[in-house]
């Protein structure tokens, strides 16, 4: 019973850990773009001071907007948060990640998306009906690459449970497979496309006419637009959380020890730091393409997760 | 056997293996020549490495032989002509407008498939672990005939046609550990013939139509061509009327 109840306050410490750590991510992300940029970067707290002075601030809400959008910040954050509960960060097996599969943390996503674009339509101005709009066929193609993605990893590990999954690709050890090689791509790709990072979206630009998470945002202000801001962040560490614990997974903390769990997070926090050095090197090099391109993009990473899938059925198939 | 008990050098295998798939994707999505060439190199060059690995982890020497005859040829000397000839004939500014891209990509994933529905039968009874990738190995083949049917271009063709041979050399490695090398040999001269041949078929085709799209070769009259001009250059059309020799109905 004892253990028990220990199992849940790690979980929610976990949790907690989460939603407190993305903002950090954030700002980590900013700094090394800043200085591959060369120039001079914001503080590493940035974001926290950000969302503090949000939250400081009256929110200003258009006279002609329905209860919808006054609820829906609260809504994509707390379908974010519970999200994240399903995602292992430093400890694999808590309750809470068997409690729920990758479905319907798939599902959560989805789930806030749709109050995000219901909002953006909301108030009825052109820019919240272009921003939705383009956020709902990006989302239509990107989604069935990511679940392709991830079903690589199911069939591996012959589980959706995520916290299994890794379980399971920890104790086999380092093994070659080509099928995650393929499902890593596939899944960095969606994670780029969802989290609105630069090939596919410009987090860094209001008004500009080719913006789509910016464009559903743009009517929010004070504290409901520091909810959707701490969701989007916090949507970006979860994506980067995935890749890191699913494809290198060493280093989690497999027991309830605070030697493992110490390890658990060193250990993620410095997998983090080196892909957010990655995609600060991504967004440096390459440019923003065009809409109508993102398509074939997504068509690319809906591509890889199909060829995963089959050279998982194909070449790793026991006989 | 799962992939899990195998030994390294056979994990590497069958990733270097995947990744010849891949690259045959990434050619048939390919609409500029030049980068069509370079993957088309490198999926010779992932080819030789698995060949190279084949060879070292089952033991056989005289697979090494394939291995330089595959860098030399099908890495170095065939993208170096087809590469000379591209930049040679203006075509490496062209690029190709592929119609339904991902339509053709889809095709080649069911090939993909198809390919492992026939093989599963033979798959099955074998206990090779290399005999794995024989799918992937005939979807090469069958994507390579894929991208001669969906590119217009006659240097993708052959592009095409050389990936074919990729794919029969590599089902040799993972279904026979190499063919006999009469055969082999006289596989790599056949191709090295025909890539000299394509060549000079490129300069006939190109003197006689003036372009290497083979989309044009359905043409058959002058007319169409007069025509097709006129479309582009309406003061060609005024040339012609004015010159009174034909008259418009």
């Amino acid at each position: 019973m004892g253990d028990q109840l220990m199992n849940w306050i790690l979980a929610v410490i976990q949790t907690v850990l989460f939603v407190a750590l993305s903002p950090l991510l954030a700002g980590w992300l900013k700094c090394c773009k800043c200085r591959l940029q060369n120039r001079k970067s914001p503080s590493l707290f940035q974001p926290y001071k950000d969302l503090i002075k949000l939250t400081k601030k009256q929110p200003v809400v258009a006279a002609q907007a329905s209860w919808l959008f006054t609820i829906s910040p609260y809504i994509i954050f707390s379908a974010t948060v519970l999200a994240a509960t399903v995602v292992p960060l430093v400890a694999v097996d808590l309750p809470t990640s068997a409690s729920a599969d990758v479905i319907v943390m798939v599902g959560f996503f989805a789930f806030a998306r749709f109050f995000l674009a219901l909002a953006g339509l909301d108030i009825g101005t052109a820019f919240g009906g272009m921003g939705s709009s383009r956020e709902m066929t990006i989302s239509s193609l990107a989604e069935p690459a990511m679940l392709m993605a991830i079903f690589t990893l199911t069939m591996t590990a012959s589980t959706t449970n995520l916290s299994v999954a890794i379980g399971h690709v920890v104790n086999d050890g380092l093994v070659l497979r080509p099928s995650f090689v393929f499902a890593l791509f596939a899944l960095i790709l969606v994670a780029i496309a969802e989290t609105g990072r630069v090939p596919v979206d410009n987090p860094a630009t209001h008004l500009e006419l080719t913006m789509i998470h910016e464009a559903m945002i743009l009517e929010y202000s004070g504290r409901h637009l520091a909810l959707i801001e701490w969701a989007s962040q916090l949507k970006l560490m979860l994506y980067g959380v995935l890749i890191a614990n699913i494809f290198f997974p060493w280093g989690i903390a497999e027991s309830f020890t605070a030697p493992a769990l110490a390890y658990g997070l060193l250990a993620i926090t410095g997998k983090l730091a080196l892909l957010g050095l990655l995609l600060a090197l991504s967004e440096t090099l390459l440019a923003k393409m065009r809409l109508f391109r993102v398509q074939e993009y997504l068509g690319f990473a809906y591509l890889l997760g199909l060829l995963g899938m089959l050279s998982h059925i194909i070449l790793e198939a026991a006989r | 056997m799962n992939i899990e008990q195998l030994d390294f050098y056979k994990q590497a295998i069958l990733s270097l293996a995947a990744f010849v798939g891949l690259t045959s994707f990434l050619m048939l999505g390919q609409g500029r020549l030049l980068r069509l060439i370079f993957v088309f190199a490198l999926q010779g060059f992932l080819l030789t490495l698995t060949a190279a690995l084949a060879a070292y982890s089952l033991s056989n020497p005289h697979l090494y032989i394939s291995v330089v005859l595959t860098l030399a040829l099908k890495v170095i000397f065939i993208p170096w002509m087809l590469r000379r000839q591209v930049l040679r004939m203006n075509l490496h500014r062209d690029v190709e407008a592929l119609n339904n891209n991902t339509l053709v990509m889809l095709g080649g994933a069911s090939l993909m498939v198809f390919s492992y529905y026939v093989l599963h039968p033979i798959v099955q009874t074998s206990s090779a672990v290399m005999l794995n990738a024989l799918a992937v190995s005939l979807s090469v083949v069958l994507l390579g005939m894929l991208l001669m049917i969906s590119h217009r271009q006659a240097v993708a063709h052959v592009v095409g046609f050389m990936s074919i041979e990729n794919g029969l050399f590599f089902s040799a490695i993972v279904a026979t550990n190499g063919m006999p090398m009469v055969v082999e040999l006289g596989v790599a001269f056949d191709v090295l013939v025909a890539a000299v041949l394509f060549g000079i078929f490129f300069l006939h085709i190109r003197t006689s139509i003036d372009s290497l799209d083979v989309d044009r070769l359905n043409r058959l009259h002058e007319v169409d061509d007069q025509r097709a001009e006129e479309r582009k250059n309406p003061s060609a059309a005024v040339r012609r009327l004015s010159s009174g020799y034909e008259v418009e109905p």
